[in-house]
């Protein structure tokens, strides 16, 4: 794979080169390369199970990779003596099912890890919590716990509870295939300010009409590798590959399904 | 009907019932002693032994061996030997201070030797019952390894084994009976020696009423978690 129209150079961001990933005998990253440059999104398209989450997880270093090499703001991420507690406070993921702490209140979890790990003060991690939670307009539900929130609410206080840590790089895990289509969009209309905001993302989605807007790039993964990547419009409208047109024809089938 | 009498008169004897009750009652609040402190201090033990057993990576595999030697040992041997282990094994090895403790000390010492054990199974039970993306997310936000057990597993692992680990305390006050086997003058051992003077069961009957009394409502309490618990998961689930 090559980069082309959206080629990063040596400075990019995230500069992921020759990684793969096995899971015992299965193989579920295959050489991948992938160069993302500071203030741009790439969009990671594809079945599940092609590798994408597995990619979003080595990126944090929640998965070790077995080959290859993975960079991040200059800094190796795969490197053997890594702080990962100190590279993780600068990259923020989301996943799918929000993983909310549920014994915590909603404030207490966007409170934690800016207390915990970056030892700000309780005065000070509060007022920057309220911001956030004001700019999704879930302030009122400061004190209420995961459970009282919809699914939308939630996966929006899992973005801005990754946000108070101030990341300069988001990596998003399919945040919106858990939500009913109706809460779909406020979480979308989050990421959509995010991404005007300038902030760094790696987004795995199914969401093809938001990847198609919000995306500087986007990949195509198949089995493990990114089988064809460019701009979000040659994807969608001109893909090279046969394997990229049969999953955007069977994904815009079920879109026009529901 | 003369059998049904012999029976009221040998355990339920009334003037017998009076008679046990003073002494009955200074023995169990022995038993009541050992069971608070045996408790607090297996609280504790068995949650630092769970976390022992749950760290990661290969260099803690000598501190996991250790702690998983410790609970084979003491849930597998019975209490009672572990009693006279404690009791009569520590004062005979003549250690100074340690081995001139009260006896009630040593009893305290096998209770919580041997709960310990199970409740570490307990705790241990409860961690890995959180589901993984929990501690992913913890670590995932920066937080290290011990932060994010002190703050997401542990907190959510200790509430959901909460009526387990209180299933074992009502064994364990129980079990403070036991340990009269090394002289622990308690509820249980008065009792032998009133029925023996008295020539009837009544103090017996006495002492078991006793420890009824105090496990019930621990009993209900963990039904009321359980209930709750479940209300909770049935209104999570609509």
């Amino acid at each position: 794979m090559t980069d082309e129209t959206n080629g990063a150079g040596p400075t990019a961001f995230v500069d992921v080169s020759g990684v793969d990933k096995w899971f015992g005998e299965l193989q579920v990253l295959d050489s991948i390369d992938l160069a993302v440059n500071e203030h741009h999104v790439v969009c990671l398209i594809g079945a599940s199970g092609s590798g994408k989450s597995t990619l979003l997880r080595c990126i944090n270093r929640l998965e070790h990779v077995d080959e290859g090499e993975i960079v991040v703001d200059g800094q190796r991420v795969t490197a053997e003596k890594v702080d990962v507690n100190e590279l993780r406070r600068k990259i923020g993921i989301v996943f799918q099912a929000y993983n909310l702490f549920p014994h915590m209140t909603v404030l207490q979890n966007v409170i934690l890890a800016p207390r915990k790990a970056r030892k700000l003060g309780r005065d000070e991690s509060e007022a920057r919590a309220r911001l956030l939670l004001r700019r999704i307009g879930l302030e009122d539900k400061a004190h209420e716990f995961p459970d009282r929130l919809s699914g939308g609410q939630q996966q929006r206080v899992a973005i801005v509870r990754a946000l108070a840590m101030e990341p300069k790089l988001m990596l998003l895990d399919e945040i919106t295939s858990a939500l009913d289509p109706q809460l779909v969009t406020d979480v979308l209309a989050l990421v959509r300010e995010l991404a005007e905001s300038g902030m760094t993302m790696i987004v795995a989605t199914h969401e093809m009409g938001f990847a198609r807007e919000v995306s500087e790039k986007v990949c195509f993964l198949d089995n493990g590798r990114i089988l064809e990547e460019g701009p979000p419009e040659q994807i969608f409208t001109e893909p090279r590959e046969a394997r990229t047109r049969e999953f955007l024809a069977r994904v815009l089938e079920r879109g026009q399904s529901q | 009907m003369n059998a049904l009498h012999q029976v009221a008169h040998a355990f339920f004897n009334p003037h017998s019932f009076t008679l046990a009750l003073p002494d009955v009652w200074a023995g169990f609040q022995v038993n009541l002693h050992m069971m608070v402190i045996a408790e607090a201090l297996v609280l504790v033990l068995a949650l630092g032994l769970a976390l022992v057993r749950g760290l990661p990576g290969p260099g803690a595999k000598p501190l996991r061996a250790l702690a998983i030697a410790y609970t084979d040992f003491f849930r597998g041997t019975p209490i009672i030997i572990v009693a006279f282990l404690v009791g009569f094994g520590i004062p005979g090895l003549q250690l100074g201070y340690v081995s001139a403790r009260s006896i009630t000390t040593y009893g305290v010492i096998t209770l919580t030797l041997v709960y310990t054990a199970y409740v570490t199974e307990v705790y241990r039970a409860g961690i890995e019952s959180i589901h993984p993306s929990q501690r992913a997310a913890a670590r995932s936000l920066g937080l290290t390894y011990f932060q994010a057990m002190r703050y997401v597993v542990v907190p959510q692992a200790v509430r959901r084994v909460i009526p387990p680990l209180l299933n074992d305390f009502v064994g364990l006050q129980k079990d403070t009976a036991i340990v009269s086997v090394i002289g622990v003058t308690e509820a249980a051992s008065l009792a032998q020696q009133f029925s023996t003077q008295n020539g009837d069961f009544a103090s017996y009957v006495v002492a078991a009423v006793f420890f009824i009394l105090i496990t019930i409502p621990l009993a209900r309490f963990t039904d009321h978690l359980v209930a709750e618990r479940e209300k909770r998961e049935r209104a999570q689930a609509f």
